[in-house]
C-alpha cells in the first residue's frame, strides 16, 4: 500500500498547494490543515506502514511480539498534530482580526506592513 | 589547576588580577554616570585616578621590558578553540599605553571642566572611559582574536564619542562616517587574522612575528598583507580614507584632543608597527606604505594650509602625520623605527596640547576661526605658554621632543639611491608644512593686536590648561633626559618594531658633516617662507584647484539673470554659489555621500521588486523552489523511482485511502463554505481511519480529536466572517496555480516513491522496541518516546503549544480593549 | 442547538468526557492514550459545556483562567524533569517510585495533559465568547 499512500501524500500537497496560492484568507487557512495532514502522512509513510500490530508490547513479555508498526514516526506525528492544530487555531484568530481591522479577506488588499509605492528611507544621517 | 603545581595556580591568578586591572577603565565607565550625577566636579578627579593609577602601574615595568623581559599575562578563553586572552607588554606596547592612560588622566579632568554644566557629562566621561579600556586592550592583546575584538571595540565607542552631541546632523554624519570607514577595516583585520592563523597556526602575535611559514607559503602574503593594510590604512585616515578624520571634528574638543594624538587613529600605525616584524622588507610592503605616506603626508599638509578652523587645521596636520609614521615604516630599518618611536612620542605630546588649547580658546573667547582671532597673550598667557611649548615643538627647535623626532627621520632616510631622494624632498616639504602650522597655532590667535571676539576672552580653569601644560613641559623636560629617555622607552619600542634589538643613538650632539642637521635647516628655512607667504599661496591654490566650481558658478549666474526680474539678495546668491560649487567639485567626502544615498536606493528599489506584498506570488516563488528543490536531486542523479505495484492491500484499506482522496478533493471543489469544512472534517476523519489501520491508534484518535475541534472551531470564527465565496483569482491565475500545485504534488510523490524504494534504516526504532520496557518500564512504546526517551523535545513542543496559546488570547484581548475605548 | 435535552445531558456528558480522558491520560504508558489525547479529550469537554450552559460557567467552574492549567502543566513538567538533580544525574532522567508504578515520566505526562487542556480550552472559550471574559 505504500506507493499508493505516497501518491495520496502527493494528492494532499497539490490540493494544499493550490489552496495556498488563492488570495482568499480562508483558502489559504484550509490550505494549511490539508498541508499539515500531508506532512503528518509523508513522516508516517516513511516509516514504512505495516497493517500489523501497533508499537505496544504485550503484558508479561519484555520486547514486542512478531510484526508491529514503527514506533518512532508515530511519535513524531504525535505531537506534530497537537502542535499543528494550535498554529492553525492561531492562524485562524489571527485571520478573523485582520479581517475584522482591515475588512478585507483578499490577501492583495491587505496592504499595511508592505504598503504601495513606499518612499525610500529619507537620504540624510 | 593541579595540586601537585602551586605556582601554576599561583601565576594564573596573578594574570587574572593583572588583567582585570588592565581592563579597569570599564568597569569606571559603568560608575562613571552615577558619580558624575551625585559628585560634581570632584567625581571628574575621581575618575582620573583610575587612568592614572594604570599610568603609574605601566611604569613599574620600564624597566624590566626596556632590558628584555616583556611582561605575558593569559588566562584561558575558549580551550577548545586553542584560544587564549593574552597579553603582552613590550616595548611597543608600553609607549602607547603610556601614552593612553598619561594623556587619558588629563583628557578625563578637562572633560570635567570643558563640559561642567552640560546634561550628559556623565555619559560623556563613561564613553571616554570606554574607549580608553577598547584601546588599551587593543594595543596590550596578544591574541589575534583580541586585537580584533578591541579594534572593533575601539570603532564602536568611537562613533559614540563623536556623535556625542547626536542631536546634530553633522555629527551624527561624522560618526556614522568613522564607523563605517572604520568598520571596513574591521573586516579587514578579521580577514587577514584569520589568514595568519590558517596559515601560522596560532592566534599568538607574538609567535607569529617569528613564523617563518608566511613567506614561504607565498600566495598567502600579498593577501595578508593586502588586508593588514586596508584595517590600518582605514583607522589611520591614509589616503583615499582620510576624509572621515575632519568630519570627526564634530566630536566635543576633548574627543579631538584624545583621538587623534595617541589613540584612535594611531591604532592603524601600531597595527602596521606591530605587523612589522612578520611582514615588512618586501617590495610591496615599501611601494604600499611609502607612496600611499607621502601622498597622505602632502595631501593633509596642504589641506591644512587651505583651513580657517583651528580644529579642521590641526586634523589635517594629524593626516599628515599619520602619512608621515606610514612612510617611515614602509622604509623599515633600525633608525626608521627609532624615528617611528620618537615622532609617536613628540606627536602625541605635541597634538593633544594643541587641541586642548584650541578647546580653551573656543571656550574662552566663542570662536575658533584663525583669521578673527588675535593678541590674546596678555589674557590667556598660560595658554599661550602651553600653545607655545607645543608649537615649536610641532615647528621642531632643538631642545624639544619633536626636534630629536625629526633628526632621527633624516637619519632614516639618507641612502641615497633615486627613491631615497624622492623620499627626502617628500618629507622635508612635509615637514616644512607641519613647521608653518606650528607656527601659525602659535603666533596667530596669540601675537599682534587684540582682536574683537564674540565674547571678552578670559583664561581657561585649572582643569582646562594643566594637561596642555604638563605635555608641553614634558616635552621640554627630555633636554634634561635624553639618554635615558632613548634607552628605556624609545629603543624598546624600536626594537619591537624591527624585530630585533635597537641601540638608542640618540641625543642633541650636532655633527655638521651629516645630512640630518641640514635636511633640517631647509625644513626650517622653507617653514618660515611658507608661514611668510601663506595669503599668497592659499589664494594660487584657490584659484588653481576649483576652476570648474568657478565654470560652473558664473554659468547659474548667467542662467539666473534672465529669471530673475531684479537681481537676488546677496545672501542668497553667495548659498547658490556655495551648492553649485559643493555639487561641481567631487571630494572623497562627498563620494561617500553618494555611495551611502546609493546603496539606500538600490535596497529600496530591490525591496520593491522583492517585496512587492503580494501574498499569493511570495507563495508561488516558494513552492516553485521546494520543487526545483525535490525534482533537482532526481534528475541530477538520474534516480528516478520505478514504477511501482499497486496491487495487494485489504478492501478497507483501499477505502479509508480512496475517502482522504475525495474528501480533499471536495475541499477544493466545495460550492460553499460549510461544504468545503465539511469536506475538510472528512479528509481528516478519513487521515485518522488511515492511521488506524496501520497500527498507529494513539495517532488515530489524536487526529480524530483534533478535527473535531478544528471543525468548531471553524464552524465559530466563520459566523463571525462575512466572506464572500467566490475564488477572487482570474482565469489565468487558476491555470498557473493549478500547474504549479500538480508540479509540487508529483515532486513530492516521485521523491517519496524513491525514498519508499530505497533501502530503510530501522536501528532506531529497533532500539525503542527493545529497551522500551527493559529500561523505561513501560509497553506503549509510542507514549515511552515522548515522555521518557525524547522527553526534552517533547517539553520544548508543550512550551510551543502554550504559547500558540497565550498568542491568540493576546490578539483577542486587543480587540476587546479596542471594544471597551469605543465604548 | 441549544435545546433542552441537549442542556440537560451536556453536564453529565462532560464529566464522563472527564472521567474518560483522565483514564486515558493514566494508561498511556503502557495502552494506547497519554497526555495529549487526554488534554484534547478534557478540552472537548469544556466544549460541550460551554455550548450548553454558556462561556461564563465553565469559567466559574474551572476557577482559574484556562491558560494558567496550561502554565501550571509547563512548570510541572520543566519541575519533575529538574529532580533529577537531586540525585546528581543530567535533566529530565526518569526517576522511578519502587515497583515502577510511578515515576517521572507519568508526572510529565500529566504536565503535557495540563498544557494541552489549558491551551485548548483557553482558544475555545475565547472563540465562543469573542474575547469576552479572556
Amino acid at each position: 500500500m505504500e506507493p499508493v499512500v505516497a501518491l495520496l501524500v502527493g494528492l494532499f500537497v497539490a490540493v494544499a498547494a493550490y489552496l495556498m496560492l488563492s488570495r482568499a484568507l480562508v483558502r489559504v487557512l484550509l490550505g494549511v490543515v490539508v498541508l499539515g495532514n500531508a506532512v503528518n502522512l509523508l513522516i508516517f509513510v516513511s516509516g514504512r506502514l505495516t497493517s500489523a500490530a501497533p508499537p505496544i508490547v504485550p503484558k508479561g513479555e519484555a520486547t514486542p511480539v512478531g510484526y508491529f508498526a514503527n514506533p518512532l514516526p508515530q511519535a513524531l506525528i504525535l505531537t506534530a498534530i497537537v502542535i499543528g492544530f494550535a498554529m492553525f487555531a492561531f492562524l485562524i484568530v489571527l485571520a478573523l482580526r485582520a479581517y475584522q481591522e482591515m475588512h478585507a479577506d483578499d490577501t492583495d488588499q491587505m496592504r499595511l506592513a508592505e504598503p504601495d509605492g513606499e518612499p525610500n528611507p529619507p537620504l540624510e544621517y | 589547576m593541579a595540586p601537585t603545581n602551586p605556582g601554576v595556580a599561583l601565576t594564573l591568578n596573578f594574570d587574572i588580577f593583572a588583567i582585570a586591572l588592565l581592563l579597569s577603565p570599564f568597569a569606571a565607565a559603568l560608575l562613571a554616570p552615577a558619580m558624575c550625577r551625585h559628585g560634581g566636579v570632584a567625581a571628574g578627579w575621581g575618575l582620573a585616578l583610575v587612568p592614572a593609577a594604570l599610568f603609574v602601574a605601566l611604569l613599574t615595568t620600564v624597566e624590566g621590558v626596556a632590558a628584555g623581559r616583556p611582561v605575558r599575562l593569559a588566562i584561558d578563553w575558549v580551550p577548545a578553540l586553542d584560544l587564549r586572552l593574552s597579553f603582552l607588554i613590550d616595548g611597543l606596547s608600553l609607549v602607547f599605553a603610556l601614552a593612553i592612560t598619561g594623556i587619558g588622566a588629563f583628557i578625563v579632568i578637562y572633560s570635567t571642566s570643558y563640559l561642567h554644566d552640560h546634561r550628559h557629562r556623565g555619559r560623556f566621561i563613561a564613553f571616554l572611559l570606554l574607549f580608553m579600556g577598547a584601546m588599551l586592550g587593543l594595543v596590550l592583546s596578544d591574541s589575534l582574536v583580541g586585537l580584533f575584538v578591541f579594534w572593533e571595540l575601539t570603532s564602536v565607542t568611537s562613533f559614540l564619542l563623536i556623535g556625542f552631541d547626536h542631536e546634530r546632523e553633522a555629527a551624527r554624519r561624522g560618526a556614522i562616517q568613522a564607523l563605517i570607514v572604520t568598520g571596513i577595516g574591521g573586516l579587514a583585520l578579521m580577514a587577514g587574522g584569520v589568514l595568519l592563523h590558517h596559515v601560522a597556526g596560532t592566534w599568538t602575535i607574538s609567535d607569529l612575528a617569528y613564523s617563518p611559514t608566511l613567506r614561504e607559503a607565498g600566495w598567502s602574503y600579498p593577501w595578508v598583507l593586502g588586508f593588514i593594510v586596508v584595517a590600518a590604512f582605514t583607522k589611520s585616515a591614509q589616503w583615499p580614507f582620510h576624509f572621515w578624520l575632519p568630519n570627526a571634528m564634530e566630536a566635543p574638543t576633548p574627543v579631538s584632543a584624545y583621538l587623534h594624538s595617541a589613540t584612535m587613529v594611531q591604532a592603524g600605525v601600531y597595527l602596521l608597527a606591530r605587523m612589522s616584524p612578520l611582514l615588512a622588507g618586501t617590495p610591496q610592503w615599501q611601494a604600499l606604505l611609502c607612496s600611499f605616506g607621502a601622498i597622505t603626508l602632502l595631501w593633509g599638509g596642504v589641506a591644512a594650509l587651505r583651513q580657517t578652523d583651528l580644529k579642521q587645521i590641526l586634523a589635517q596636520t594629524t593626516i599628515a602625520s599619520l602619512g608621515l609614521s606610514v612612510m617611515l615604516l614602509g622604509i623599515g630599518g633600525e633608525t626608521a623605527a627609532m624615528a617611528v618611536a620618537a615622532y609617536f612620542v613628540a606627536h602625541a605630546l605635541y597634538k593633544a596640547a594643541l587641541f586642548l588649547v584650541t578647546g580653551i580658546i573656543d571656550h574662552g573667547t566663542g570662536t575658533r576661526d584663525i583669521t578673527v582671532l588675535g593678541g590674546l597673550r596678555d589674557t590667556l598667557t598660560i595658554t599661550f605658554i602651553c600653545a607655545a611649548l607645543a608649537g615649536l615643538s610641532m615647528f621642531g627647535i632643538p631642545p624639544l621632543l619633536g626636534y630629536l623626532a625629526k633628526e632621527e627621520m633624516y637619519a632614516a632616510l639618507s641612502t641615497g639611491d633615486a627613491w631615497g631622494i624622492v623620499a627626502i624632498v617628500v618629507m622635508v616639504l612635509g615637514n616644512a608644512l607641519l613647521g608653518v602650522v606650528g607656527l601659525a597655532v602659535m603666533i596667530r590667535p596669540f601675537m599682534g593686536p587684540l582682536r574683537p571676539t564674540p565674547h571678552a576672552p578670559h583664561e581657561g580653569d585649572f582643569a582646562l590648561w594643566i594637561g596642555p601644560a604638563l605635555f608641553g613641559l614634558a616635552s621640554l623636560a627630555v633636554l634634561f633626559a635624553v639618554s635615558p629617555y632613548g634607552e628605556l622607552l624609545l629603543a624598546p619600542m624600536a626594537s619591537s618594531i624591527a624585530g630585533h634589538p635597537v641601540e638608542s643613538h640618540l641625543g642633541f650632539a650636532v655633527d655638521f658633516g651629516a645630512l640630518p642637521v641640514w635636511l633640517s635647516l631647509v625644513t626650517w628655512g622653507l617653514a618660515i617662507a611658507i608661514y611668510w607667504q601663506r595669503d599668497w599661496i592659499r589664494a594660487a591654490i584657490a584659484k588653481t584647484v576649483p576652476s570648474r566650481a568657478g565654470k560652473l558658478v558664473s554659468r547659474r549666474r548667467a542662467r539666473a539673470v534672465p529669471r530673475a526680474t531684479a537681481p537676488g539678495e546677496p545672501e542668497v546668491e553667495a548659498e547658490l554659489d556655495r551648492s553649485v560649487e559643493e555639487r561641481a567639485v567631487w571630494t572623497w567626502d562627498r563620494g561617500f555621500d553618494q555611495a551611502m544615498f546609493g546603496l539606500i536606493r538600490a535596497a529600496g528599489g530591490w525591496t520593491r521588486v522583492f517585496h512587492h506584498g503580494r501574498l499569493e506570488l511570495y507563495v508561488v516563488v516558494a513552492f516553485a523552489c521546494l520543487a526545483i528543490v525535490l525534482v533537482t536531486p532526481l534528475w541530477a542523479m538520474n534516480d528516478w523511482p520505478a514504477l511501482p505495484h499497486f496491487a495487494g492491500g485489504a478492501f478497507y484499506e483501499w477505502g479509508v485511502i480512496a475517502m482522504a482522496a475525495i474528501g480533499v478533493v471536495m475541499v477544493v471543489l466545495a460550492p460553499s463554505r460549510l461544504g468545503a469544512i465539511i469536506a475538510l472534517g472528512v479528509q481528516g476523519l478519513a487521515v485518522a481511519l488511515i492511521f488506524m489501520v496501520f497500527g498507529a491508534p494513539d495517532l488515530a484518535f489524536t487526529q480524530l480529536m483534533v478535527e473535531t475541534l478544528s471543525v468548531v472551531i471553524l464552524a465559530l470564527v466563520m459566523t463571525r466572517l462575512r466572506l464572500s465565496t467566490r475564488d477572487p483569482r482570474p482565469y489565468e491565475d487558476l491555470a498557473r496555480d493549478g500547474l504549479l500545485a500538480l508540479l509540487i504534488g508529483g515532486s513530492v510523490s516521485l521523491l517519496l516513491l524513491r525514498v519508499l524504494q530505497g533501502a530503510f534504516d530501522g536501528r532506531l526504532s529497533e532500539f525503542f522496541a527493545r529497551t522500551s520496557v527493559e529500561i523505561a518500564h513501560g509497553h506503549n512504546i509510542v507514549n515511552v518516546i515522548l515522555v521518557d526517551y525524547r522527553g526534552l523535545d517533547t517539553l520544548g513542543e508543550i512550551s510551543v503549544v502554550m504559547t500558540a496559546g497565550i498568542a491568540v488570547l493576546a490578539l483577542l484581548r486587543r480587540q476587546r480593549k479596542r471594544k471597551a475605548v469605543a465604548a | 442547538m441549544n435545546t433542552l435535552i441537549f442542556r440537560t445531558m451536556a453536564p453529565l456528558i462532560a464529566a464522563a468526557m472527564i472521567l474518560f480522558s483522565i483514564v486515558i491520560l493514566l494508561r498511556g504508558h503502557n495502552d494506547p492514550g497519554g497526555g495529549f489525547i487526554g488534554g484534547l479529550i478534557a478540552a472537548s469537554a469544556a466544549a460541550v459545556y460551554g455550548m450548553a450552559r454558556g462561556v461564563g460557567e465553565v469559567r466559574r467552574l474551572l476557577r482559574f483562567n484556562p491558560i494558567a492549567f496550561a502554565g501550571f502543566g509547563v512548570v510541572l513538567a520543566g519541575t519533575v524533569g529538574l529532580l533529577s538533580i537531586l540525585y546528581g544525574v543530567p535533566f529530565m532522567t526518569a526517576l522511578w517510585l519502587p515497583g515502577y508504578a510511578f515515576g517521572v515520566p507519568g508526572a510529565f505526562d500529566i504536565g503535557v495533559y495540563f498544557v494541552v487542556f489549558g491551551t485548548m480550552t483557553a482558544i475555545i472559550l475565547a472563540l465562543e465568547d469573542g474575547g469576552e471574559g479572556v
